[in-house]
Formats: structure tokens, C-alpha cells, sequence
């Protein structure tokens, strides 16, 4: 989707402000929302983690631009747990289980979290699939405008590149987001020159590396 | 994509609205956001998770586990560990520069954690610098959490069209005839930058050299120097 959160080449975002001695966590919930998002992602279907970046890019971009990284997260986890029918929003606002509810088991259990905490599920994908593209070739990346969720940012769209390396076989976020499959596919490392991309203000010299599925690319 | 998956996602904007949108403080700049938290957000924060606890779905030892694992033990020195052996040991720079994951494997990290991790290296004619125009994306195995600047608009937005001017703004002055190349995490690849070796610093250890190695030189936002107290994190 063209949203708020594709923000490559956007100007007007102010200075980048570096803080140093930059804490892991600025506030306690900070961390907390973190540890409850990495419990619940354990799941599948809604809590993969193309869905997730997609339930970040639905915010109302008025809400995604004000909101701070975690309180994003925090939106998400809301809506995600109703949308599972994990809790109510009833429960949420009470912020006690209702009457009867069955008790649901636990996702992670403290033992379990040294095992999994410093591991991230792989996108990567051992199947056979043929290749579109070799290294060394000129592709262009195709200028299309998904309405729902693509790792396609607008500015490198419609522009000419070479494909300097077939990184193998991954899922295609582009599905897995919406859970219509995963459609694996090759995975290429592209090269544009800086100056294909912002013309002539760019430095002649410069270079900008995107990581492509097939589907974004087509042949020059 | 069909109608059900959009019913869920339109709903979601509407939760999420009301759900966080109210608690947000108006008129704060991406950035510093974090400073300026309606103390609301720690009750409601609070509040969902004793939820899920009572309802089975979560068990707060677990939580307080993670939060620890990423304020104690995964951060910037897994990252420097591997770009000091890269310093001292060619052989090893070699192979981590073509195989990243079997040489992290080498030093202690399990192939899991170094998949699809790529190691850049800067040199005198090129200089690496890493990117998530859309999100977020960062080797949190070998780095952490990624600091709040690198999520933020103002270095999203502007470091694939003015590689050049953003590195200025961290100090980093790039000579007209060096190539920058940006790197935009668009995919489940992960970038590691190996800074250029300080000059001088022939006779320290890899240890004495791994904690030259910030953070952001591994980002590819600062060079490394001998002069600790100029290296900003």
C-alpha cells in the first residue's frame, strides 16, 4: 500500500536526533510491550510477521506519524488479540477476564524463553523454484500500486537496476501478509544507481541495494 | 487478497484508533516521542498484560526473562566481536565477508541467529550504510534493538536520497570520490557494516579492538577511532 509508512526519499521529517547512552527500553511498558509481542508472534496466521508490519501500516497515518515505535506495537496487539478473539473489548477495558472464560494455555513458558529469545523464525524457503532473473541481468522494478501489503517502496518503482545476486528462495510477504499462502519465490540483491533513482542531485558515484522478489521485477 | 482479510484490517484501524489513538500526547516530533509518554499508556500497558496472565495466555516470569535477554545480554558487543576477529584474522574477514553465517558460527553464534545476516565492509574507496525505509529492519542478533533514531522518519526518509548529507549530520565527512552505498533492508536479509580499522591501533588485542567498535559504525553512521570519548555509542 502507499502508506505513511513508506517514507524513502519523503522530505520534511526533521533532524535525525541521536541520543547517547541510548537506553534498550526508554520506559518500563516500552519493554513490556516488546516481551508481550514476542510471546504472542510465537503463534501463527494473524501474528506472522508480514501480517504484523501490515497491522503497523494500516494505522491512520495521522495516528502512525504521532504515535512512538512501541505504542504502534501496543495499537496492533489490541486490535490483533480481538481479531483472534483472544479477549474482548470488553475485557480490555475492564482489564479482567469475563465470567467463564476458558483459561487458555500458556504460549511461552519461562524455560522456554533462553531457546527462543535470541532466534527469529527464517523467511527462507527449501523448495524449487525456477528463477526469473540471473545475476548480472538489467531488470526494471515494476510500477505497481498494491493496495494491501509489499516491501516494494515507491521510489525505486519504474526504475532500471542490475541484479547482482539470487539470494535463494524466500516467502513472499506480499501474500503471507494477508494469509493467502506463501508463494516462495527468489530473493535477488538489486543495485540502482543513486543518480536512476533522484536524477541528478544525487553523486554520480552512489548506489542503493534493494533486496527483490520476483514478482517486483520485471525484464528491461 | 479477499473481502475477509480486509474486513479484519479495516477493523483494525478502527481498534487501534480508539484504543491508542486517545492516549497519544498531540504535537510531538517523530523522535522524542519516547520522552513525552502519557504516563496512561504504563496503566493500560499494565492492564492488558495482567489480562493475558489471568487468562493463561501468558506467564510473567517469561516476560520479565525477554525484557532482560535484550537489556543484558543481546546488544552491539555480539556485533563487535565479529568485526574485531575480522580485523586480526584476514582468513576469517574473507569468509565472513562471503559467508557470514558459518563465520559467526565460528565465534560462538548458532547458525539460527547468523542466517541470512550479510557483512559489508567499508573501505578507503566505499562506505556501506544501512537502512529500513519501510519499517524497522536491523541485526538485533549481532546489534540489539535498533536505537530510536534509526526507526524514525527523519533518517528513514532520508537516508536513501541523501546518503551524504544524513552521514554529515553524524559527523562522518564522505570524500566526493568515495562510493556510498545504501543498503534498504527490504526483506528478511539482515546487514552487518564492517568498519575501516582505525589507523594506530596496530598493537591492541581483538579484545582492546572490539570495544573501539560502536554501534553505529555497524550501521555505517560512524567510523571507528582510537579516541573513545569521540565515539558517540
Amino acid at each position: 500500500m502507499n502508506g505513511v509508512h513508506d517514507m524513502g526519499g519523503m522530505s520534511g521529517m526533521g533532524p535525525i536526533r541521536h541520543e547517547p547512552d541510548e537506553p534498550t527500553f526508554h520506559e518500563l511498558w516500552e519493554g513490556r510491550v516488546y516481551a508481550l509481542s514476542r510471546v504472542l508472534r510465537t503463534r501463527r496466521g494473524l501474528w506472522n510477521l508480514d501480517a504484523f508490519r501490515h497491522g503497523l501500516e494500516v494505522l491512520p497515518p495521522v495516528e502512525y506519524l504521532r504515535m512512538s515505535y512501541y505504542e504502534r506495537w501496543f495499537a496492533w496487539m489490541l486490535t490483533t488479540l480481538v481479531a483472534a478473539g483472544d479477549v474482548t473489548q470488553a475485557e480490555i477495558e475492564s482489564g479482567k477476564p469475563s465470567t467463564g472464560s476458558p483459561r487458555k494455555a500458556v504460549l511461552v513458558a519461562p524455560e522456554a524463553v533462553s531457546s527462543m529469545v535470541d532466534r527469529r523464525a527464517s523467511a527462507r524457503r527449501d523448495v524449487a523454484v525456477v528463477p526469473r532473473f540471473k545475476s548480472g541481468q538489467r531488470v526494471r522494478a515494476r510500477n505497481v500500486h498494491p493496495s494491501g501489503h509489499t516491501r516494494l517502496p515507491r521510489y525505486v518503482r519504474g526504475k532500471s537496476g542490475l541484479v547482482v545476486l539470487d539470494r535463494g528462495v524466500f516467502l513472499f510477504p506480499d501474500t503471507n501478509a494477508h494469509l493467502d499462502g506463501e508463494k516462495p519465490q527468489h530473493l535477488y540483491s538489486v543495485r540502482f544507481a543513486a543518480r536512476e533513482i533522484w536524477g541528478d542531485q544525487a553523486s554520480r558515484r552512489d548506489l542503493i541495494h534493494l533486496d527483490m522478489w520476483d514478482d517486483y521485477l520485471e525484464r528491461v | 487478497m479477499d473481502g475477509t482479510r480486509r474486513g479484519f484490517f479495516r477493523a483494525a484501524v478502527t481498534v487501534a484508533g480508539a484504543a491508542a489513538g486517545a492516549a497519544a500526547a498531540p504535537g510531538l516530533a517523530q523522535g522524542q516521542e519516547h520522552q513525552a509518554i502519557p504516563s496512561d499508556l504504563t496503566l493500560r500497558v499494565k492492564s492488558l498484560e495482567s489480562l493475558l496472565v489471568d487468562k493463561g495466555l501468558v506467564d510473567r516470569v517469561a516476560l520479565d526473562r525477554i525484557v532482560d535477554a535484550f537489556e543484558t545480554q543481546i546488544g552491539p558487543r555480539n556485533g563487535a566481536r565479529v568485526v574485531a576477529r575480522a580485523w586480526v584474522d584476514p582468513a576469517y574477514k574473507k569468509r565472513l565477508l562471503t559467508d557470514a553465517s558459518t563465520a559467526m558460527e565460528e565465534i560462538g553464534f548458532h547458525r539460527h541467529q547468523g542466517e541470512d545476516i550479510v557483512a559489508l565492509e567499508n573501505t578507503a574507496r566505499i562506505h556501506n550504510l544501512v537502512v529500513c525505509t519501510l519499517c524497522s529492519c536491523y541485526p538485533w542478533p549481532l546489534l540489539g534493538l535498533p536505537p530510536v533514531w534509526y526507526k524514525s522518519a527523519p533518517y528513514r526518509s532520508r537516508a536513501v536520497i541523501d546518503p551524504r548529507g544524513v552521514l554529515k549530520e553524524f559527523g562522518v565527512d564522505i570524500d566526493a570520490d568515495v562510493e556510498v552505498r545504501v543498503w534498504d533492508s527490504t526483506a528478511e536479509v539482515r546487514y552487518l557494516v564492517v568498519p575501516e580499522r582505525p589507523a594506530g591501533g596496530e598493537r591492541l588485542t581483538e579484545a582492546a579492538l572490539a570495544a573501539l567498535v560502536t554501534r553505529d559504525s555497524m550501521i555505517g553512521t560512524a567510523k571507528v577511532t582510537l579516541d573513545v570519548t569521540k565515539a558517540p555509542a
